[in-house]
């Protein structure tokens, strides 16, 4: 984008009636740009940059009926003797460790069929796929809390005319683990395809009928043009899942609650508990600090990984 | 582009692609009929066995618990003017910052935009509980603004609205200006109106994120007639005896129409979030 700066250096219109307009409107136009801006940088530095500063006080305070004392760094010393924060943290790293990369290379799956000449009816599926990211997570873990009911839910029905037995979705540990990634899956990855797509259309056409001159397949089409294709976009995605992911807490919240048995229990859940259930705000904030690191940390190292400047 | 992918080279492939995906499909939309299906039943007949799969005749009556049991007219009321005057308010801060960032050079340009992007990285728990204090002590708790406020500089939609803009062109602008035109004037009368599937996009964003949100209103809305929807629906979850042909038909309530204004509005609304999220 080649911008062209000083816009009053063109001719100015030395129309009839004489304005002593090139200084003061280039004044203007030195403040406008801030002018601008202005609204959403006050309103960002009241509304997050000061609760971010101020979560960080709070974070070397203890609360102790609504009065809080200076205990410096005894917050973040608890955070390594809590057995609930390490449970919260495996859950919140299984779920990115497992079910992320499913759901992505389900999306890129998705993309590439959405892509595909061969489908027929095309805007009708993109569209029916991208739908459940409209639905609020509220609507949808009611939704499918009734759905994976184990003896009532219209899941377990189904099964049951197969000969199923009733499986326990939302009661069992490790079950309800299941359920919360099919959750996460059902609600994203049409989001994640629908981007993965869009970079797809980017990927110039010719690229593939040079392989299939060269002879190669459908998989060393996907291999070779693709995949590299699609990186960028691919970065995007991981990096916007893992984001969500360490920040989960929506689903968990509505779905189980946490339980049972603290199997869903996010970092999320977690410091949203200690925070207001049980009003421990400076442990809470430690909680969110320690939160922010891991978002920082794990961001880097797929830019890392993926070979980009952040 | 179509011309060229008018005609399928394999029938037979096509045709087993295209029903391998509409499985999936049904797989997908399946929650969102059941919903429908949901809200016409009673809490008995939900639970019955085999589950209703066709609508009954109970919607009314769900509907008739919701207003009393919730008072969900005022619920619905509530998301509705919260989601509206969000949407407007947000939507001008997002549109001139936008505006700012991609039409001007000025000094600290990209620190400022690299600024207000870390809204993005940094979890939205950090700032919960010191926002719950200031509100507490701005005495806002249980009102509408403790609900607006906050959220109005939303990194993601100043994002968006930068990149739809980056793409006006600047002698579009350098002409207006020439002619006298102010900037704020310059903004409203040459820049947004080629911009309206931009807006469209980001308007329709605004209003699902305020209408979806969950965490922050629970968190500032003490008083159930102050409650949105998805509060609202929570709260009557947590009872002891869940009535969940009301909470269907109230979910109902909360998601058929925004499906349906989405579906209305999908145009813009993916390509503008494409716009957003694929270039760099």
């Amino acid at each position: 984008m080649t911008q062209v700066a000083a816009p009053a250096a063109g001719p100015a219109p030395a129309a009839a009636a004489p304005r002593p307009a090139v200084p003061r409107r280039r004044r203007r136009g030195r403040a406008a740009p801030y002018l601008f801006v202005l609204p959403a940088l006050l309103l960002f530095a009241a509304f997050k940059l000061y609760p971010i500063g101020w979560s960080f006080l709070l974070s070397l305070h203890r609360t102790v009926g609504g009065a809080e004392t200076f205990v410096g760094a005894d917050n973040y010393l608890r955070l390594a003797e809590d057995p609930l924060l390490w449970t919260a943290l495996r859950n919140t790293l299984v779920i990115l460790v497992v079910q992320v990369p499913l759901m992505l290379a389900l999306a890129t799956g998705l993309a590439v069929a959405l892509d595909s000449t061969l489908l027929r009816g095309r805007p009708v599926f993109r569209l029916g796929f991208f739908l459940p990211m409209v639905t609020g997570l509220v609507a949808y873990g009611i939704v499918f809390s009734v759905l994976l009911n184990k003896d009532y839910g219209l899941v377990n029905w189904v099964f049951g005319r197969f000969g199923a037995d009733p499986v326990p979705w939302l009661t069992d540990p490790m079950w309800a683990r299941i359920s919360l990634g099919l959750a996460l899956t059902w609600h994203y990855t049409g989001y994640n395809a629908v981007i993965l797509l869009a970079r797809l259309q980017t990927v110039p056409r010719e690229l593939y009928d040079a392989v299939a001159v060269d002879g190669g397949g459908a998989l060393s089409a996907f291999r070779h043009v693709t995949l590299p294709g699609l990186r960028p976009a691919l970065l995007l995605t991981t990096v916007l899942s893992t984001i969500g992911t360490l920040q989960l807490f929506d689903e968990p919240y509505v779905l189980t609650g946490g339980g049972p048995d603290n199997a869903t229990l996010t970092i999320g859940v977690y410091l949203y508990q200690n925070a207001f259930t049980y009003f421990d705000f400076g442990y809470a904030s430690a909680i969110a600090y320690a939160l922010t690191v891991l978002v920082g940390l794990l961001g880097l190292i797929q830019f890392r990984l993926l070979g980009e400047k952040p | 582009m179509t011309a060229r992918r008018a005609r399928p080279r394999h029938p037979g492939r096509s045709l087993l692609l295209t029903s391998a995906l509409g499985l999936a499909l049904a797989v997908v939309v399946v929650p969102f009929y059941w919903l429908a299906v949901g809200a016409t039943h009673s809490s008995a007949e939900i639970f019955d066995s085999p589950p209703p799969l066709l609508p009954g005749g109970h919607l009314g009556e769900n509907l008739a618990t919701l207003r009393e049991t919730a008072d969900f007219g005022r619920v619905v009321l509530n998301s509705l003017g919260i989601a509206l005057v969000y949407t407007l308010l947000a939507g001008t801060v997002c549109t001139l910052a936008g505006y700012g960032f991609a039409t001007y050079r000025f000094r600290g340009r990209e620190a400022l935009f690299g600024l207000l992007m870390l809204g993005l990285v940094v979890p939205a728990q950090i700032t919960l509980v010191p926002l719950f204090k200031m509100m507490a002590e701005l005495h806002w708790l249980n009102t509408y603004q403790a609900v607006v406020a906050p959220n109005l500089a939303l990194p993601f939609g100043i994002f968006l609205m930068r990149q739809s803009m980056a793409a006006l062109p600047q002698e579009l602008l350098d002409s207006g200006r020439m002619d006298g035109c102010g900037e704020l004037r310059l903004l409203w009368r040459v820049a947004l109106p080629p911009m309206r599937p931009a807006l469209a996009a980001l308007a329709l964003f605004l209003f699902l994120y305020q209408w979806n949100d969950f965490v922050w209103p629970l968190i500032v809305l003490r008083d159930d007639s102050a409650f949105t929807i998805p509060v609202a629906l929570a709260s009557l979850q947590g009872l002891d005896e869940t009535d969940y042909g009301a909470i269907l038909a109230g979910t109902s309530l909360a998601a058929v129409p925004m499906a349906v204004v989405f579906l209305a509005l999908q145009r813009h609304f993916v390509s503008g979030l494409l716009a957003g999220a694929v270039k760099e």
